[in-house]
């Protein structure tokens, strides 16, 4: 392993790796959230009841989370082409992560929002409030300390994201462990880059639980 | 304030249709405090959804101050509620406001500027006696304190009419009287019109001045709260009303008290304008009987006397009898007979 030949592409590929999963996790937490939402509210007893397209937004959501990564990445290249105008690097490969990452929050958002007391809810609807203020300020802030955790087990899921897209010329840390560690046989290398995601997840994990601690306690 | 008039509610579940309320008429009048006594699952709590409108009638129509709510669309609807306060059992505050924030909740819906949120949210924590619990988080209130946040933020736009779901069925005793002496500020200090849905003829005694009484999502009975208490028609009624009232002697004590007193036990029922207690004792003296109370007690129902007594009545026995065609003719008569002669009477 020569450091001097390595160190410029470690870094590259932790910043890339940085970028991709916050860009996912911006973009598929927000798009996820609203999936989320609507899954909720468009259940039987839910604010805006809708039987056809509570069965259209399951079906789709089903159909599209079993789909393993690295085949979905393949799948939708057209897409991501169209969208990010290359065939590889992180640009291209935040498509593909975004997307699933959507799915994987919208079912994570559902199960949050689902446990939450119906009373509240109907609270606020007695004191007058519409249904989308009832959502945004009535079912989403009571939701947050269990939404905080289930957005840091979403970042954990899209870092795993980002290693996949390296198969693919994605880029980032999955990448650099591929072509220097597992292509030279330099298991020194892969090492680090398995260190470097341990670290990632670690401090990821320790910002959510912390944020959720702080609004969970009041 | 309120009429429903022929309101029927089915809820479809499934195949089945469940029928909560069931061609429910009544009026609530301006100023009172209407009480709606029900088991669990007699329909109260959709009957009092059907009032703000969290439900639409299956059919017939809810009138609240004058306007036909059942019909109206959604965005309509939402002023209608906004200006109907409600108080639940559980209190559904929001975990991830403080208490002022709770409170002001409803007055940021209605659209108030900050500052006079800020000012109107003071003059309710005063009422409520919470000023120095505006910071604190409901999780760090006790149930009562919990109410007194719910009242406050019920009453933020000034209603005129107030719906108490079960407001202090999750509460205990002392904690269920003061939530209830607030209550009944509201009404009389305020002039909030109030529908007290409960399951507690304690509660409805204590505060209502008329009562309907709900079986499988019908009115059964509905009447002033003091007439319902001193002549009771339904069954279910007179069980409700006994929970609240332990004034009428058990058959295990009429049994107990014949052991004791040798003499003529009878129970009477004590009200207002038709038995008093001076009434009673009058009649004891023209009859020449010596009277004994031996069992009972009187209430207030509606800030009016109430209650049965049962007698022990020493004299001859056509004298004891002459005396009781009297008061009979007046109230309620239970004879118990004597030790000696026991006499079955159907309470």
């Amino acid at each position: 392993m020569d450091w001097n030949e390595l160190g410029p592409s470690f870094t590259l590929a932790v910043g890339q790796t940085l970028y991709m999963t916050s860009i996912s996790l911006v973009v598929g937490g927000v798009l996820g959230l609203a999936l989320g939402v609507a899954l909720v509210v468009t259940k039987p007893r839910g604010l805006w009841p809708h039987r056809g397209v509570a069965v259209v937004l399951n079906i789709l959501v089903n159909a599209v989370r079993p789909i393993p990564f690295l085949i979905f990445v393949t799948a939708i290249q057209p897409v991501a082409i169209a969208l990010a105008g290359t065939s590889f690097g992180p640009n291209y490969a935040v498509v593909a992560m975004s997307l699933m990452a959507t799915f994987g929050t919208s079912r994570i958002v559902e199960q949050t929002l689902v446990a939450l007391d119906p009373g509240v809810v109907e609270a606020a609807r007695a004191m007058g409030a519409g249904r989308l203020r009832t959502i945004v300020t009535v079912v989403i802030p009571e939701a947050l300390g269990p939404l905080i955790l289930g957005y840091t087990f979403l970042f954990v899921a899209i870092v795993d994201m980002s290693a996949v897209v390296g198969a693919v010329a994605g880029g980032g840390l999955g990448q650099f462990a591929l072509t220097y560690g597992y292509q030279r046989y330099d298991y020194a290398v892969t090492w680090i880059a398995v260190a470097a995601i341990v670290l990632i997840v670690q401090l990821a994990q320790l910002l959510g639980n912390t944020l959720a601690r702080r609004v969970l306690r009041r | 304030m309120v009429e429903l008039a022929g309101v029927t509610k089915d809820f479809v579940d499934g195949a089945r249709t469940v029928r909560a309320v069931d061609d429910v008429s009544l009026e609530v009048r301006r100023g009172e405090v209407f009480g709606v006594i029900g088991s669990s699952g007699a329909g109260k709590s959709t009957l009092v959804r059907l009032v703000n409108a969290l439900e639409r009638p299956t059919s017939g129509t809810v009138t609240v101050a004058g306007t036909t709510i059942s019909g109206l669309p959604e965005r309509r609807l939402r002023e209608v509620r906004a200006g109907i306060g409600f108080v639940f059992q559980q209190f559904n505050l929001l975990s991830s406001r403080t208490v002022a924030g709770n409170v002001a909740y409803p007055l940021a819906v209605a659209g108030w500027p900050a500052a006079r949120r800020r000012a109107r949210v003071g003059e309710l924590l005063d009422f409520v006696g919470l000023a120095d619990q505006a910071d604190r988080r409901p999780g760090q209130l006790s149930g009562g304190q919990k109410q007194r946040v719910g009242i406050a933020r019920a009453l933020a736009t000034s209603p005129a009419l107030l719906l108490a779901d079960e407001a202090t069925s999750a509460l205990d005793p002392q904690t269920t009287k003061d939530v209830l002496d607030l209550l009944r500020r509201v009404n009389t200090e305020l002039g909030v019109t109030i529908v007290l849905i409960t399951h507690e003829m304690s509660v409805v005694s204590y505060l209502a001045q008329r009562v309907a009484v709900m079986d499988a999502g019908r009115v059964v009975e509905l009447g002033d709260v003091y007439d319902l208490f001193a002549a009771p028609r339904e069954p279910l009624t007179r069980r409700f009303i006994g929970s609240a009232l332990h004034h009428r002697p058990r058959p295990d004590v009429v049994d107990r008290l014949r052991t004791r007193h040798a003499g003529r036990l009878v129970t009477v029922a004590v009200a207002e304008h038709r038995a008093t207690t001076t009434f009673l004792a009058d009649r004891w003296l023209a009859h020449g009987l010596r009277a004994e109370i031996v069992f009972g007690g009187l209430t207030e129902v509606d800030a009016r006397p109430l209650g049965s007594l049962t007698f022990e009545l020493v004299g001859p026995g056509d004298a004891v009898d002459a005396a009781l065609a009297e008061v009979r003719a007046r109230t309620e008569v239970v004879d118990h007979g004597t030790a000696a002669d026991p006499r079955d009477g159907d309470l």
